[in-house]
Protein backbone atom coordinates (compact mmCIF):
# COMPACT_ATOMS: atom_id res chain seq x y z
CA UNK A 1 0.00 0.00 0.00
CA UNK A 2 2.71 2.14 0.74
CA UNK A 3 4.72 1.69 -2.59
CA UNK A 4 1.39 1.84 -4.39
CA UNK A 5 1.05 5.51 -2.01
CA UNK A 6 4.18 6.54 -3.32
CA UNK A 7 3.84 5.86 -6.90
CA UNK A 8 0.54 7.61 -6.76
CA UNK A 9 1.64 10.33 -5.29
CA UNK A 10 4.79 10.70 -7.39
CA UNK A 11 2.85 10.80 -10.90
CA UNK A 12 0.46 13.36 -8.83
CA UNK A 13 3.41 15.54 -8.21
CA UNK A 14 4.11 15.48 -11.59
CA UNK A 15 0.59 16.53 -12.96
CA UNK A 16 0.89 19.03 -9.91
CA UNK A 17 4.10 20.86 -11.01
CA UNK A 18 2.67 20.67 -14.61
CA UNK A 19 -0.59 22.51 -13.77
CA UNK A 20 1.59 25.00 -12.00
CA UNK A 21 3.55 25.20 -15.44
CA UNK A 22 0.62 25.93 -17.17
CA UNK A 23 -0.70 28.97 -15.03
CA UNK A 24 -1.16 32.29 -16.63
CA UNK A 25 1.29 34.25 -14.26
CA UNK A 26 3.32 36.82 -15.36
CA UNK A 27 6.52 34.63 -14.76
CA UNK A 28 4.68 32.02 -16.57
CA UNK A 29 4.64 34.18 -19.43
CA UNK A 30 8.07 35.13 -19.81
CA UNK A 31 9.72 33.11 -22.73
CA UNK A 32 11.31 29.81 -22.23
CA UNK A 33 15.02 30.50 -23.58
CA UNK A 34 15.43 33.79 -21.24
CA UNK A 35 14.05 32.02 -18.12
CA UNK A 36 16.28 29.13 -19.07
CA UNK A 37 19.26 31.08 -19.40
CA UNK A 38 18.86 33.17 -16.39
CA UNK A 39 18.47 29.88 -14.09
CA UNK A 40 21.68 28.78 -16.22
CA UNK A 41 23.78 31.77 -15.15
CA UNK A 42 22.06 31.64 -11.76
CA UNK A 43 23.12 27.66 -11.08
CA UNK A 44 26.61 28.70 -12.11
CA UNK A 45 26.98 32.06 -10.20
CA UNK A 46 25.88 29.99 -7.20
CA UNK A 47 28.18 27.17 -7.62
CA UNK A 48 31.12 29.45 -8.01
CA UNK A 49 30.70 30.93 -5.06
CA UNK A 50 33.85 30.32 -2.32
CA UNK A 51 33.09 27.61 0.28
CA UNK A 52 33.84 29.77 3.06
CA UNK A 53 32.16 32.71 1.15
CA UNK A 54 28.38 32.31 3.57
CA UNK A 55 27.55 35.98 2.54
CA UNK A 56 27.46 36.06 -1.02
CA UNK A 57 25.54 33.05 -1.20
CA UNK A 58 23.17 34.71 1.13
CA UNK A 59 23.11 37.36 -1.61
CA UNK A 60 21.99 34.67 -4.19
CA UNK A 61 18.59 34.36 -1.93
CA UNK A 62 17.35 37.04 -3.35
CA UNK A 63 16.11 35.18 -6.94
CA UNK A 64 14.26 32.70 -5.83
CA UNK A 65 12.77 34.77 -3.57
CA UNK A 66 11.75 36.77 -5.94
CA UNK A 67 10.35 34.63 -8.18
CA UNK A 68 8.29 32.85 -5.64
CA UNK A 69 6.03 36.14 -5.70
CA UNK A 70 6.28 36.78 -9.54
CA UNK A 71 4.96 33.34 -9.95
CA UNK A 72 2.51 32.95 -7.09
CA UNK A 73 4.50 29.52 -5.95
CA UNK A 74 3.63 28.31 -2.98
CA UNK A 75 7.08 28.40 -0.98
CA UNK A 76 6.28 25.84 1.69
CA UNK A 77 5.02 23.31 -1.51
CA UNK A 78 8.77 24.82 -3.27
CA UNK A 79 10.91 23.52 0.40
CA UNK A 80 8.46 20.60 0.76
CA UNK A 81 9.73 19.28 -2.70
CA UNK A 82 13.10 19.41 -1.72
CA UNK A 83 13.22 17.20 1.04
CA UNK A 84 14.16 14.12 -1.90
CA UNK A 85 17.66 15.86 -2.50
CA UNK A 86 18.18 17.43 1.44
CA UNK A 87 19.57 13.97 2.40
CA UNK A 88 22.17 14.24 -0.15
CA UNK A 89 23.05 17.43 0.02
CA UNK A 90 23.27 17.31 3.89
CA UNK A 91 25.04 13.87 3.66
CA UNK A 92 27.63 15.83 1.11
CA UNK A 93 28.36 18.35 3.57
CA UNK A 94 28.26 16.47 6.99
CA UNK A 95 31.85 15.40 6.30
CA UNK A 96 33.54 18.66 6.12
CA UNK A 97 33.58 19.63 10.10
CA UNK A 98 35.43 16.57 10.94
CA UNK A 99 38.25 16.96 7.87
CA UNK A 100 38.38 20.58 8.10
CA UNK A 101 39.26 22.12 11.75
CA UNK A 102 40.81 25.71 11.15
CA UNK A 103 38.91 28.11 13.47
CA UNK A 104 37.23 30.89 12.20
CA UNK A 105 35.94 32.72 14.86
CA UNK A 106 34.28 32.11 18.36
CA UNK A 107 30.85 32.77 19.33
CA UNK A 108 30.85 33.91 23.07
CA UNK A 109 28.36 34.08 25.67
CA UNK A 110 27.59 30.54 26.14
CA UNK A 111 27.09 29.80 30.16
CA UNK A 112 28.15 25.93 29.48
CA UNK A 113 31.70 26.15 27.46
CA UNK A 114 32.19 29.59 27.60
CA UNK A 115 32.38 29.92 23.60
CA UNK A 116 31.97 27.89 20.35
CA UNK A 117 34.55 28.01 18.08
CA UNK A 118 33.42 28.05 14.72
CA UNK A 119 35.66 26.19 11.75
CA UNK A 120 36.12 26.60 8.40
CA UNK A 121 34.32 22.76 7.61
CA UNK A 122 30.90 24.18 9.59
CA UNK A 123 31.05 27.25 7.51
CA UNK A 124 31.26 25.28 4.38
CA UNK A 125 29.29 22.76 5.38
CA UNK A 126 26.69 25.30 5.37
CA UNK A 127 28.11 27.02 2.30
CA UNK A 128 27.43 23.26 0.54
CA UNK A 129 23.99 22.49 1.52
CA UNK A 130 22.77 26.24 0.80
CA UNK A 131 24.15 25.60 -2.53
CA UNK A 132 22.35 23.01 -2.94
CA UNK A 133 18.79 24.06 -1.89
CA UNK A 134 19.55 27.19 -3.91
CA UNK A 135 20.16 25.13 -7.32
CA UNK A 136 17.60 22.97 -7.38
CA UNK A 137 15.19 25.71 -5.68
CA UNK A 138 16.28 27.75 -9.23
CA UNK A 139 15.64 24.72 -11.20
CA UNK A 140 12.47 23.88 -9.44
CA UNK A 141 11.14 27.25 -9.72
CA UNK A 142 11.88 27.17 -13.76
CA UNK A 143 9.81 23.70 -13.94
CA UNK A 144 6.74 25.41 -11.92
CA UNK A 145 6.74 28.63 -14.16
CA UNK A 146 7.53 26.77 -17.98
CA UNK A 147 5.98 23.53 -19.05
CA UNK A 148 8.63 20.82 -20.79
CA UNK A 149 7.37 21.55 -24.44
CA UNK A 150 8.76 24.98 -23.50
CA UNK A 151 11.82 24.18 -21.99
CA UNK A 152 12.81 21.39 -24.71
CA UNK A 153 11.69 24.48 -27.02
CA UNK A 154 14.21 26.63 -25.50
CA UNK A 155 17.18 24.03 -25.92
CA UNK A 156 16.22 23.93 -29.53
CA UNK A 157 16.32 27.91 -30.01
CA UNK A 158 19.91 26.81 -28.52
CA UNK A 159 20.69 24.56 -31.13
CA UNK A 160 21.19 21.52 -28.63
CA UNK A 161 21.09 18.35 -30.74
CA UNK A 162 17.28 17.33 -32.11
CA UNK A 163 18.18 13.70 -30.92
CA UNK A 164 18.56 14.87 -26.92
CA UNK A 165 15.68 16.99 -26.93
CA UNK A 166 13.22 14.26 -28.35
CA UNK A 167 15.25 11.87 -25.61
CA UNK A 168 14.21 14.05 -22.79
CA UNK A 169 10.74 14.72 -24.47
CA UNK A 170 10.00 11.06 -23.93
CA UNK A 171 11.68 10.40 -21.23
CA UNK A 172 9.19 13.01 -19.31
CA UNK A 173 6.13 11.56 -21.49
CA UNK A 174 7.58 7.96 -20.47
CA UNK A 175 8.09 8.62 -17.01
CA UNK A 176 4.09 9.33 -16.69
CA UNK A 177 3.16 5.67 -18.50
CA UNK A 178 5.73 3.70 -16.13
CA UNK A 179 3.79 5.22 -13.16
CA UNK A 180 0.82 4.85 -14.24
CA UNK A 181 1.50 1.00 -14.94
CA UNK A 182 3.16 0.39 -11.47
CA UNK A 183 0.19 2.20 -10.02
CA UNK A 184 -2.39 0.02 -11.57
CA UNK A 185 -0.32 -3.01 -11.10
CA UNK A 186 0.20 -2.10 -7.32
CA UNK A 187 -3.19 -1.51 -7.58
CA UNK A 188 -4.30 -5.09 -8.74
CA UNK A 189 -1.79 -6.95 -6.48
CA UNK A 190 -2.85 -5.03 -2.84
CA UNK A 191 -6.64 -5.87 -4.00
CA UNK A 192 -5.89 -9.51 -4.07
CA UNK A 193 -2.95 -9.46 -1.39
CA UNK A 194 -4.88 -7.60 1.50
CA UNK A 195 -3.27 -6.79 4.95
CA UNK A 196 0.20 -7.01 2.70
CA UNK A 197 3.37 -4.05 3.11
CA UNK A 198 4.00 -2.94 -0.24
CA UNK A 199 4.52 -6.15 -2.46
CA UNK A 200 5.81 -9.33 -1.54
CA UNK A 201 9.84 -9.82 -2.12
CA UNK A 202 8.62 -13.03 -3.55
CA UNK A 203 7.25 -11.07 -6.02
CA UNK A 204 9.15 -8.58 -7.34
CA UNK A 205 10.87 -10.44 -10.01
CA UNK A 206 7.69 -11.20 -12.30
CA UNK A 207 6.25 -7.65 -10.67
CA UNK A 208 9.45 -5.77 -12.23
CA UNK A 209 9.52 -7.49 -15.55
CA UNK A 210 5.65 -7.54 -16.00
CA UNK A 211 6.34 -3.82 -15.28
CA UNK A 212 8.97 -3.38 -18.07
CA UNK A 213 7.14 -5.21 -20.53
CA UNK A 214 3.87 -3.32 -20.08
CA UNK A 215 5.75 0.01 -19.86
CA UNK A 216 7.19 -1.03 -22.94
CA UNK A 217 4.16 -2.03 -24.94
CA UNK A 218 2.41 1.25 -23.82
CA UNK A 219 5.72 3.58 -24.89
CA UNK A 220 5.01 1.88 -28.27
CA UNK A 221 1.37 2.61 -28.60
CA UNK A 222 1.89 6.30 -28.02
CA UNK A 223 5.12 6.05 -30.48
CA UNK A 224 2.93 5.02 -33.18
CA UNK A 225 0.34 7.40 -32.22
CA UNK A 226 2.64 10.12 -32.65
CA UNK A 227 4.29 8.85 -35.80
CA UNK A 228 0.55 8.34 -37.50
CA UNK A 229 0.46 11.99 -36.90
CA UNK A 230 3.19 13.14 -38.28
CA UNK A 231 6.04 13.31 -35.62
CA UNK A 232 9.08 13.12 -37.29
CA UNK A 233 11.74 13.16 -34.17
CA UNK A 234 11.02 17.03 -33.34
CA UNK A 235 8.14 18.96 -30.72
CA UNK A 236 7.30 21.66 -32.65
CA UNK A 237 6.40 24.60 -30.27
CA UNK A 238 2.84 25.13 -29.23
CA UNK A 239 2.50 29.04 -29.72
CA UNK A 240 5.25 30.31 -31.28
CA UNK A 241 6.15 32.49 -28.84
CA UNK A 242 8.29 35.48 -29.90
CA UNK A 243 11.31 37.45 -27.20
CA UNK A 244 9.39 40.95 -26.53
CA UNK A 245 10.76 43.70 -24.67
CA UNK A 246 9.33 42.02 -21.57
CA UNK A 247 11.55 38.96 -22.28
CA UNK A 248 14.26 41.47 -22.29
CA UNK A 249 14.12 42.75 -19.68
CA UNK A 250 13.57 39.78 -17.56
CA UNK A 251 16.44 38.62 -18.87
CA UNK A 252 19.09 41.48 -18.64
CA UNK A 253 17.60 42.88 -15.16
CA UNK A 254 18.57 39.21 -13.42
CA UNK A 255 22.07 39.04 -15.67
CA UNK A 256 22.78 42.74 -14.07
CA UNK A 257 21.57 41.75 -10.61
CA UNK A 258 22.90 38.42 -10.03
CA UNK A 259 26.51 39.50 -11.51
CA UNK A 260 26.32 42.65 -9.42
CA UNK A 261 25.80 40.43 -6.49
CA UNK A 262 28.04 37.96 -7.13
CA UNK A 263 31.15 40.48 -7.65
CA UNK A 264 29.86 42.94 -4.86
CA UNK A 265 28.88 40.58 -2.31
CA UNK B 1 0.47 5.06 -62.85
CA UNK B 2 2.21 9.02 -64.16
CA UNK B 3 -1.28 10.41 -62.78
CA UNK B 4 -0.65 9.12 -59.38
CA UNK B 5 2.63 10.11 -59.43
CA UNK B 6 1.55 13.77 -60.20
CA UNK B 7 -1.16 13.87 -57.39
CA UNK B 8 1.35 12.73 -55.18
CA UNK B 9 3.94 15.69 -55.75
CA UNK B 10 0.65 17.94 -55.77
CA UNK B 11 -0.01 16.62 -52.58
CA UNK B 12 3.63 17.21 -51.29
CA UNK B 13 3.44 20.74 -52.38
CA UNK B 14 0.46 21.53 -51.17
CA UNK B 15 0.31 20.31 -47.47
CA UNK B 16 -2.82 22.64 -46.35
CA UNK B 17 -4.80 21.60 -49.56
CA UNK B 18 -7.36 19.59 -48.96
CA UNK B 19 -7.53 16.67 -51.80
CA UNK B 20 -11.43 15.99 -52.21
CA UNK B 21 -11.24 15.44 -55.75
CA UNK B 22 -8.91 12.25 -55.05
CA UNK B 23 -10.05 8.85 -55.13
CA UNK B 24 -9.48 8.02 -51.72
CA UNK B 25 -9.79 4.32 -52.00
CA UNK B 26 -8.96 1.42 -50.21
CA UNK B 27 -7.65 -1.52 -52.43
CA UNK B 28 -6.07 -4.81 -50.98
CA UNK B 29 -5.29 -7.79 -52.70
CA UNK B 30 -4.07 -10.82 -51.28
CA UNK B 31 -2.72 -9.76 -47.92
CA UNK B 32 -1.03 -12.48 -45.72
CA UNK B 33 0.57 -11.83 -42.46
CA UNK B 34 2.20 -13.52 -39.78
CA UNK B 35 3.70 -11.86 -36.36
CA UNK B 36 6.83 -13.55 -36.12
CA UNK B 37 8.79 -14.41 -33.22
CA UNK B 38 12.01 -15.50 -33.15
CA UNK B 39 11.16 -19.03 -32.55
CA UNK B 40 8.47 -19.19 -35.53
CA UNK B 41 5.14 -17.76 -36.07
CA UNK B 42 2.90 -17.13 -33.34
CA UNK B 43 -0.77 -15.24 -32.47
CA UNK B 44 -3.00 -13.52 -35.41
CA UNK B 45 -2.52 -14.16 -38.95
CA UNK B 46 -4.28 -12.86 -41.80
CA UNK B 47 -4.49 -15.16 -44.94
CA UNK B 48 -5.43 -14.08 -48.26
CA UNK B 49 -7.07 -11.09 -47.58
CA UNK B 50 -8.97 -8.82 -50.49
CA UNK B 51 -10.58 -5.97 -49.95
CA UNK B 52 -12.01 -2.86 -51.15
CA UNK B 53 -14.03 0.11 -49.79
CA UNK B 54 -14.33 4.11 -51.53
CA UNK B 55 -14.95 7.02 -50.72
CA UNK B 56 -17.86 8.41 -48.28
CA UNK B 57 -18.27 4.62 -47.52
CA UNK B 58 -18.43 3.20 -43.74
CA UNK B 59 -17.50 -0.60 -43.51
CA UNK B 60 -17.21 -2.82 -40.23
CA UNK B 61 -14.98 -5.41 -39.61
CA UNK B 62 -16.82 -7.91 -36.91
CA UNK B 63 -15.44 -10.50 -35.81
CA UNK B 64 -14.70 -12.28 -31.98
CA UNK B 65 -11.45 -11.35 -30.41
CA UNK B 66 -8.70 -12.24 -31.82
CA UNK B 67 -9.17 -13.16 -35.27
CA UNK B 68 -6.80 -10.14 -36.52
CA UNK B 69 -9.48 -6.91 -37.41
CA UNK B 70 -6.98 -4.76 -35.20
CA UNK B 71 -4.15 -6.22 -36.92
CA UNK B 72 -5.83 -5.51 -40.19
CA UNK B 73 -6.27 -1.75 -39.24
CA UNK B 74 -2.45 -1.34 -38.11
CA UNK B 75 -1.33 -2.52 -41.81
CA UNK B 76 -3.25 -0.40 -43.39
CA UNK B 77 -1.79 2.49 -41.83
CA UNK B 78 1.98 0.88 -41.71
CA UNK B 79 1.85 0.31 -38.77
CA UNK B 80 3.27 -3.43 -38.84
CA UNK B 81 5.27 -5.05 -42.13
CA UNK B 82 6.12 -7.98 -43.39
CA UNK B 83 3.27 -8.37 -45.54
CA UNK B 84 2.15 -10.59 -48.46
CA UNK B 85 -0.14 -8.82 -50.57
CA UNK B 86 -1.01 -5.39 -52.48
CA UNK B 87 -2.46 -2.54 -50.35
CA UNK B 88 -3.22 0.76 -52.31
CA UNK B 89 -4.64 3.83 -50.58
CA UNK B 90 -5.69 6.86 -52.55
CA UNK B 91 -3.95 5.52 -55.04
CA UNK B 92 -0.24 5.68 -52.88
CA UNK B 93 0.93 1.80 -52.87
CA UNK B 94 1.40 1.39 -49.39
CA UNK B 95 5.33 1.04 -48.86
CA UNK B 96 7.87 2.80 -47.22
CA UNK B 97 8.16 5.43 -49.81
CA UNK B 98 4.76 6.24 -49.44
CA UNK B 99 4.22 5.86 -45.72
CA UNK B 100 4.12 9.33 -44.45
CA UNK B 101 1.81 10.76 -47.52
CA UNK B 102 -0.83 7.65 -46.73
CA UNK B 103 -0.59 8.27 -42.98
CA UNK B 104 -1.35 11.83 -43.97
CA UNK B 105 -4.52 11.27 -45.62
CA UNK B 106 -5.53 8.51 -42.98
CA UNK B 107 -6.73 8.85 -39.42
CA UNK B 108 -6.23 5.93 -36.96
CA UNK B 109 -8.23 5.91 -33.76
CA UNK B 110 -6.67 3.68 -31.34
CA UNK B 111 -8.68 1.04 -29.12
CA UNK B 112 -7.22 2.65 -26.24
CA UNK B 113 -7.18 6.50 -26.13
CA UNK B 114 -5.68 7.28 -22.84
CA UNK B 115 -2.45 6.08 -25.40
CA UNK B 116 -3.36 8.12 -27.84
CA UNK B 117 -3.56 11.43 -25.76
CA UNK B 118 -0.20 11.99 -24.79
CA UNK B 119 0.26 15.99 -24.55
CA UNK B 120 -0.65 17.69 -21.78
CA UNK B 121 -3.82 19.40 -22.76
CA UNK B 122 -6.59 18.60 -25.10
CA UNK B 123 -5.44 21.37 -27.67
CA UNK B 124 -2.05 20.62 -27.42
CA UNK B 125 -2.71 17.11 -28.78
CA UNK B 126 -5.30 18.26 -31.29
CA UNK B 127 -2.66 20.58 -32.82
CA UNK B 128 0.01 18.24 -32.20
CA UNK B 129 -0.58 16.74 -36.02
CA UNK B 130 -1.24 20.26 -37.85
CA UNK B 131 1.82 21.45 -36.24
CA UNK B 132 3.82 18.14 -37.04
CA UNK B 133 2.84 18.62 -40.77
CA UNK B 134 4.23 22.62 -41.40
CA UNK B 135 0.68 24.40 -41.06
CA UNK B 136 1.11 27.62 -39.14
CA UNK B 137 0.03 28.72 -36.09
CA UNK B 138 -3.22 30.22 -37.41
CA UNK B 139 -3.93 27.25 -39.51
CA UNK B 140 -3.35 24.94 -36.35
CA UNK B 141 -5.76 27.12 -34.42
CA UNK B 142 -8.68 26.83 -37.06
CA UNK B 143 -8.31 23.17 -37.31
CA UNK B 144 -8.23 22.93 -33.64
CA UNK B 145 -11.16 25.01 -33.16
CA UNK B 146 -12.60 22.78 -36.38
CA UNK B 147 -12.28 19.51 -34.82
CA UNK B 148 -13.18 20.40 -31.28
CA UNK B 149 -16.23 21.77 -32.22
CA UNK B 150 -16.94 19.08 -34.53
CA UNK B 151 -16.66 17.11 -31.85
CA UNK B 152 -18.44 19.43 -29.79
CA UNK B 153 -15.99 19.30 -27.29
CA UNK B 154 -15.09 22.85 -27.34
CA UNK B 155 -15.18 23.27 -23.46
CA UNK B 156 -12.34 20.79 -22.68
CA UNK B 157 -9.91 22.91 -25.03
CA UNK B 158 -7.83 23.85 -21.76
CA UNK B 159 -8.54 20.81 -20.09
CA UNK B 160 -5.62 18.45 -18.80
CA UNK B 161 -5.80 15.00 -20.52
CA UNK B 162 -5.39 13.19 -17.44
CA UNK B 163 -8.39 14.71 -16.38
CA UNK B 164 -10.76 13.55 -19.07
CA UNK B 165 -13.10 11.10 -19.00
CA UNK B 166 -13.55 8.01 -20.47
CA UNK B 167 -16.21 9.29 -22.68
CA UNK B 168 -14.19 12.87 -23.18
CA UNK B 169 -11.31 10.68 -24.23
CA UNK B 170 -12.19 8.99 -26.84
CA UNK B 171 -13.88 12.27 -28.39
CA UNK B 172 -10.62 14.05 -27.75
CA UNK B 173 -8.68 11.21 -29.61
CA UNK B 174 -11.02 11.63 -32.57
CA UNK B 175 -10.54 15.01 -32.40
CA UNK B 176 -6.91 14.45 -32.34
CA UNK B 177 -7.47 13.12 -35.89
CA UNK B 178 -10.01 15.17 -37.59
CA UNK B 179 -7.62 18.22 -37.29
CA UNK B 180 -5.04 16.17 -40.04
CA UNK B 181 -8.80 16.45 -42.09
CA UNK B 182 -7.91 12.84 -42.85
CA UNK B 183 -10.22 11.17 -45.98
CA UNK B 184 -9.79 8.03 -44.64
CA UNK B 185 -10.82 7.37 -40.72
CA UNK B 186 -9.89 3.70 -39.91
CA UNK B 187 -11.52 3.38 -35.51
CA UNK B 188 -10.37 0.46 -33.82
CA UNK B 189 -12.92 -0.67 -31.19
CA UNK B 190 -14.75 2.74 -30.69
CA UNK B 191 -17.42 1.82 -28.35
CA UNK B 192 -14.94 0.14 -25.82
CA UNK B 193 -15.65 1.13 -22.12
CA UNK B 194 -18.23 3.60 -23.43
CA UNK B 195 -21.50 4.27 -20.93
CA UNK B 196 -24.38 4.59 -23.19
CA UNK B 197 -24.73 8.25 -23.34
CA UNK B 198 -20.98 8.42 -25.00
CA UNK B 199 -22.01 5.73 -27.11
CA UNK B 200 -24.57 7.36 -28.49
CA UNK B 201 -22.85 10.25 -28.74
CA UNK B 202 -20.04 8.30 -30.67
CA UNK B 203 -22.04 6.56 -33.12
CA UNK B 204 -23.58 10.33 -33.93
CA UNK B 205 -20.54 11.70 -34.79
CA UNK B 206 -19.42 8.68 -36.68
CA UNK B 207 -22.68 9.07 -38.73
CA UNK B 208 -21.34 12.21 -39.45
CA UNK B 209 -18.42 12.16 -40.89
CA UNK B 210 -18.07 11.71 -44.75
CA UNK B 211 -15.01 10.55 -44.96
CA UNK B 212 -13.96 6.39 -46.05
CA UNK B 213 -14.73 4.66 -41.85
CA UNK B 214 -13.42 1.32 -41.66
CA UNK B 215 -14.57 0.35 -38.13
CA UNK B 216 -13.42 -2.77 -36.79
CA UNK B 217 -15.70 -3.97 -33.79
CA UNK B 218 -17.44 -6.94 -31.98
CA UNK B 219 -19.96 -4.07 -31.16
CA UNK B 220 -22.84 -5.23 -33.57
CA UNK B 221 -25.35 -2.75 -32.40
CA UNK B 222 -23.26 -0.18 -33.36
CA UNK B 223 -21.84 -1.41 -36.31
CA UNK B 224 -25.47 -2.12 -37.12
CA UNK B 225 -26.14 1.86 -36.47
CA UNK B 226 -23.13 3.34 -38.29
CA UNK B 227 -22.20 0.95 -41.09
CA UNK B 228 -23.41 0.20 -44.44
CA UNK B 229 -21.27 -2.64 -45.48
CA UNK B 230 -19.82 -5.15 -42.90
CA UNK B 231 -17.09 -7.35 -43.08
CA UNK B 232 -17.19 -11.01 -41.21
CA UNK B 233 -13.73 -12.19 -39.84
CA UNK B 234 -12.70 -15.19 -38.49
CA UNK B 235 -9.25 -17.07 -37.86
CA UNK B 236 -7.27 -14.46 -40.00
CA UNK B 237 -9.69 -14.36 -42.91
CA UNK B 238 -12.90 -13.13 -44.55
CA UNK B 239 -15.63 -15.00 -44.42
CA UNK B 240 -18.55 -13.33 -45.30
CA UNK B 241 -18.88 -9.65 -46.72
CA UNK B 242 -22.13 -8.11 -47.35
CA UNK B 243 -24.58 -5.34 -46.70
CA UNK B 244 -24.98 -4.70 -43.06
CA UNK B 245 -28.60 -5.69 -42.80
CA UNK B 246 -27.61 -9.15 -44.41
CA UNK B 247 -24.70 -10.43 -41.99
CA UNK B 248 -26.49 -8.98 -38.97
CA UNK B 249 -29.34 -10.55 -39.17
CA UNK B 250 -28.16 -14.03 -39.67
CA UNK B 251 -28.01 -15.58 -36.61
CA UNK B 252 -26.45 -18.55 -37.54
CA UNK B 253 -23.55 -17.30 -39.32
CA UNK B 254 -22.71 -14.93 -36.69
CA UNK B 255 -22.83 -17.77 -34.03
CA UNK B 256 -21.00 -19.88 -36.42
CA UNK B 257 -17.98 -17.03 -36.31
CA UNK B 258 -18.20 -16.54 -32.32
CA UNK B 259 -20.65 -13.79 -32.28
CA UNK B 260 -24.42 -13.34 -31.19
CA UNK B 261 -27.20 -11.30 -33.19
CA UNK B 262 -26.71 -7.12 -32.37
CA UNK B 263 -29.70 -6.71 -29.79
CA UNK B 264 -31.59 -4.61 -32.32
CA UNK B 265 -31.57 -7.51 -34.74
CA UNK B 266 -32.27 -9.94 -31.75
CA UNK B 267 -35.81 -7.74 -31.07
CA UNK B 268 -36.81 -7.59 -34.99
CA UNK B 269 -36.46 -11.33 -34.78
CA UNK B 270 -38.15 -12.44 -31.88
CA UNK B 271 -41.28 -9.98 -32.44
CA UNK B 272 -41.11 -11.96 -35.93
CA UNK B 273 -41.14 -15.22 -34.45
CA UNK B 274 -44.23 -13.69 -31.82
CA UNK B 275 -45.91 -12.56 -35.01
CA UNK B 276 -45.87 -15.50 -36.69
CA UNK B 277 -46.53 -17.99 -33.70
CA UNK B 278 -50.03 -15.82 -33.27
Amino acid sequence: MKSKRRFKSASGQMRQIELLAEKDSWLNRIHPLCKFLVTMLYIVLVVSVHRYDLNGLLGMCVYPIVLFMLGEISVTEGLYRLRIVLPLVCFIGIFNPFFDREVIFYIEGFSFTGRIAVTSGVISMFTLMLKGILTVLAAYLLVATTTIDKICSALRMLHVPKILVTVVLLIYRYASLLSSEVRKMSQAYSLRAPGHKGVNPKVWGSFAGLLLIRSIDRAQIVYESMLLRGFQGEFNDMKNQKINKKDYLFFGGWCAILVAIRILM
Amino acid sequence: MCEIQNLRTEFKANPGQNENDRFFEIDVKGLSFSYRNDGGHSGRTLYGIDFHAHKGECVGIIGANGVGKSTFLKILVGLLDGFDGKINIGGLELNKKNLSDIRRMTGYVFQDSENQLFMSTVYEDVAFAPQNYGYSPQQTEERVNMALSQMGIEDLRDRHTFMLSGGQKKLAAIASIISMTPEIILMDEPTIALDPRNRKNLIRVINSFSQLRIIASHDLDMIQDTCTRVVLMNNGRFVREGSADEILNNRQLLEENGLELPLGSRLRQSRNEGNNGE
